[in-house]
């Protein structure tokens, strides 16, 4: 009794102390340093900001649907069939999330070329498409694996039967299987949102110096036109934003999400044409712009050989530490941004879905915010926030983590909280009844049943942060703990085909290692917890 | 005949380097104490270099990055008087004003400004001491130019219309060599730089977000089919360094006659409880040791004159003799204004 009375606030203090300091205090500081209501008012009268803002709507809106159609088949798949190398598949859709993206940008800029969209009729590069295009690519594995995970935890029954009564199947996805993945659809399409809302590097580099989103401005103001006010209006208006879309997408979560009886789903193999169709499709969204990015890491001037991957245990005289150095850095902080997120958002997806109304309300809206602030908005504000005792924190060494956990936070919450909430009470009424105390009912119960959302969770926490770039860049670090999106940013700073081929190098390694990652994070022994067979 | 020019210049340089450098008396007191450098993104110096400052006064030095020199520069002004550094190195003259205006540094006259020359000393108050300077020009491709279409000389070329659409330069708002092209031409053509814009308009120029994106993305030699490129002056020298397979020259030249000057300063901030050790970092910077060691890591020419350039520096790298500038102050007071006309010009 006594550890169930302390457990409690426990799980409710951290996720609000770690928001709290981290999070909200930096943001509501750099947002009251700079904002005079004037500015504000400003921007409302300014037709161009009207434009930046409609196109940000659109452009993120337009991305999420495109993500959701195109990753739906694949999560069908992966989530009803058992096929070879469906782990492997499942970590390779999570790889391109750790991409930079002005490796991301050059590869699709190659492929364009490749297949003649630069210029002419159909030309992609410095469209709106070509932004859509890396948007999907990005984003497509948050869908593939939020609905993934949790479709596979669907009683699989209920279509048997809707096919049995002579529902054709089209018509039993459409009626059947999409309404009871509405939770998880809903999740996935809020983080994907939020995270095209908030995109940086995909919309200046690829999008052509003409776009302009609400992020990009914000940046513009506050670095190149020294306008803090500017860009703390903007900023102003991105949090009013991002907060009511994350209202509206947590009402409809909460009023679609019904219990369900989570049951051992036999999977059978697919037919080869599935299979085929499917990988093609993945190929097509995920494949190419990979296979382009190899091809150029292994050619060097003499011809294709491993020459770049050899040369990134050598220090270039511009980095202060070899490229590999940089890769152990970026695999350091993502582990303890991983631990930090899964410990953070596995609390508070605890207090959402068991906590009091409003705590639980609180929670599911509060820790989806760092998702849409503005790394600028983020980086600059803990520079301005953290600074005097107790809380000085701003040459701390793990603060990029920190920041990195921040992003990762929502993840977690988002893949952990629909399959808790699927969970049938019985379960767990059912075990208190045994004589279990809630903290055990946690233990033994819950945690089984969302270790594998908090795998799927944990594994995003981890690409995002060995990935990430933009909170990183603002924020002050020893250059010793270079990260490997850094030191990529960094060869390609300087001309030289030797440099570019270990930038390329480097961003096929991050690929590989965090598709290890992944696989590792999820790979669990198989058939432990109360319920064998999804997990 | 130009390039004779500043071969000899360079040469030069190099003789006078080879005289002994007077050693600084260390101040009293700064033995054993720990200063912070804050840097910009781009900053590195060979290992050992820093330890030389170390074992001259006792004075470690730690490193702190912080973003871009305008990310830097920016997050330096908000938490001005309360720095997270002692010393800010990689300020350059498009954003010197802004720096001043915020009243970030400590005004410190280096005995070592001697061998500066007086050209690169922007600041009379001394609140910030050149450390290094480069020049943002037009970059061409070698082997796309011949006798039959020589390679452009000058900004007027640029519009000539056997130039059009070989040319690649970046946003002035987001970039900072962008910036420096934009204010070469207004330097250059005065409130003619609008029509000058909108020649280059009708001459096919195409634009990118950033550096990276044009070099390597438009430029021949990343695999684009542009030959024109707004670079530095020093991107020759890497890439022969950095060539593959290696050459006995670069496949680049500069256009000298389009360069503007940028010039990166360091300074004491405002606020630091180490001013000694921190002035004496600012003279270690000025050193040879130090200025010695700034091209091959950072592809930048040491500001002090008595500090010796590498072969490849010598060999490939050339300056102009009279490049584009603009005051620091000017450009403070007009940036906003030109980069929204630019814009209004170029892509709208």
């Amino acid at each position: 009794m006594t550890l169930r009375r302390l457990a409690w606030p426990v799980v409710v203090l951290v996720p609000v102390a770690f928001l709290g300091v981290f999070f909200l205090w930096p943001v509501a500081n750099i947002l009251v340093r700079g904002f005079t209501g004037e500015r504000l008012w400003g921007l409302l009268r300014d037709a161009v900001f009207w434009r930046v803002l409609w196109f940000t709507v659109w452009q993120a809106a337009a991305s999420t649907v495109l993500a959701l159609v195109l990753a739906l088949p694949g999560a069908h798949l992966l989530a009803r069939f058992h096929f070879r190398g469906r782990s492997l598949l499942r970590a390779l859709a999570t790889v391109p999330f750790v991409m930079p993206t002005v490796v991301v940008a050059g590869a699709f800029t190659a492929l364009f070329e490749q297949f003649g969209l630069n210029d002419g009729a159909f030309r992609m590069r410095h469209t709106v498409w070509a932004l859509l295009a890396a948007h999907v690519f990005f984003n497509l594995a948050i869908v593939l694996r939020t609905v993934g995970s949790y479709w596979e935890g669907l009683d699989g029954r209920v279509e048997d039967q809707a096919r049995l009564l002579g529902a054709r199947p089209g018509q039993v996805f459409l009626r059947v299987t999409l309404p009871r993945l509405a939770p998880a659809v809903a999740s996935a399409a809020s983080v994907v949102f939020l995270f095209c809302f908030t995109s940086f590097g995909v919309i200046l580099l690829l999008g052509g110096p003409t776009r302009a989103t609400l992020e990009t401005e914000i940046w513009r103001h506050a670095v190149w036109r020294g306008d803090m006010a500017s860009a703390s209006a903007l900023a102003v208006v991105q949090l009013g934003a991002v907060m009511s879309l994350v209202l509206v997408s947590n009402f409809l979560q909460r009023r679609r999400g019904g219990r369900e009886q989570t049951r051992l789903v036999s999977r059978p193999v697919p037919s080869r044409r599935l299979l085929g169709a499917n990988l093609g499709l993945l190929l097509v969204a995920l494949g190419l712009p990979m296979l382009v990015l190899v091809e150029r890491s292994l050619a060097t001037g003499y011809g294709y050989s491993l020459g770049n991957y050899r040369a990134l245990t050598d220090r270039v005289t511009l980095l202060p530490v070899s490229a590999m150095t940089a890769l152990g850095n970026s695999l350091l902080f993502a582990v303890v941004a991983t631990a930090l997120a899964v410990v953070v958002g596995g609390f508070a997806s605890l207090v959402v879905v068991y906590g009091r109304r409003s705590l639980s309300h609180f929670f599911d809206f509060g820790m989806m915010l760092p998702l849409g602030v503005s790394a600028v908005t983020l980086g600059f504000g803990m520079l301005v926030a953290l600074d005097a005792p107790p809380l000085d924190f701003r040459s701390w060494r793990w603060l990029v983590p920190v920041a990195h956990a921040l992003i990762g936070i929502p993840f977690v919450l988002r893949t952990v909280v629909p399959t808790l909430r699927r969970i049938d009470p019985k379960v767990r009424e059912a075990a208190r009844l045994l004589g279990a105390s809630s903290f055990q009912v946690g233990r033994l119960v819950d945690f089984p049943l969302a270790g594998r959302a908090l795998a799927v969770g944990a594994a995003f926490a981890f690409a995002v942060s060995v990935g990430e770039f933009g909170a990183t860049s603002f924020l002050p670090r020893h250059p010793d703990r270079l990260t490997a999106p850094l030191a990529l940013f960094r060869l390609l700073g300087t001309p030289g085909d030797v440099l570019r081929g270990q930038a390329m190098a480097l961003a096929v390694v991050l690929m590989v290692l965090t598709g290890l990652a992944v696989l590792v994070i999820e790979g669990r022994p198989r058939g432990r917890g109360v319920v064998r067979g999804d997990f | 005949m130009k390039r004779l020019i500043s071969f000899f210049l360079l040469a030069g340089l190099t003789l006078v380097a080879c005289g002994e450098e007077a050693s600084q008396p260390v101040p009293e007191g700064i033995d054993g104490q720990t200063i912070t450098l804050l840097t910009h993104g781009s900053f590195w110096v060979s290992e050992g270099t820093l330890q030389a400052f170390t074992d001259q006064t006792g004075v470690q030095v730690e490193l702190l990055e912080g973003g871009d020199a305008g990310e830097m520069v920016a997050s330096a002004i908000l938490t001005a008087g309360n720095p997270v550094a002692d010393v800010l190195y990689g300020v350059d003259n498009t954003f010197l004003q802004r720096a001043l205006d915020a009243d970030l540094f400590e005004p410190y006259a280096s005995p070592a400004l001697s061998n500066v020359p007086s050209a690169l000393q922007l600041d009379g108050q001394h609140r910030v001491t050149p450390i290094d300077f480069g020049d943002v020009c037009i970059n061409y491709w070698g082997d796309r130019f011949d006798e039959t279409l020589p390679p452009p000389d000058s900004l007027d070329d640029l519009i000539d219309s056997r130039y059009a659409g070989q040319l690649v330069v970046q946003n002035p708002e987001t970039s900072s060599p962008g910036l420096a092209f934009l204010l070469a031409t207004i330097a250059e053509y005065g409130d003619g730089w609008e029509e000058y814009w909108a020649s280059l308009r009708r001459n096919e120029v195409a634009v990118t977000t950033g550096w990276e994106e044009a070099y390597y993305g438009q430029f021949v030699s990343g695999g684009g089919d542009r030959p024109l490129v707004v670079s530095y002056a020093s991107s020759p020298p890497a890439e022969f360094i950095y060539a593959d397979p290696p050459v006995v020259s670069p496949p680049t030249g500069v256009l000298l006659d389009t360069c503007f000057r940028q010039i990166e300063f360091a300074g004491v901030l405002k606020g630091t409880p180490h001013q000694a050790a921190a002035q004496a970092l600012i003279d270690f910077m000025l050193s040879d040791t130090f200025q010695e060691d700034i091209p091959l890591n950072m592809f930048v020419f040491p500001a002090s004159q008595t500090a010796a350039l590498p072969e490849a520096f010598v060999n490939f790298a050339r300056l102009a003799e009279d490049p584009y500038q603009l005051s620091p102050a000017d450009i403070e007071a007009h940036r906003n204004e030109w980069t929204e006309r630019w814009t209004q010009i170029v892509l709208r």
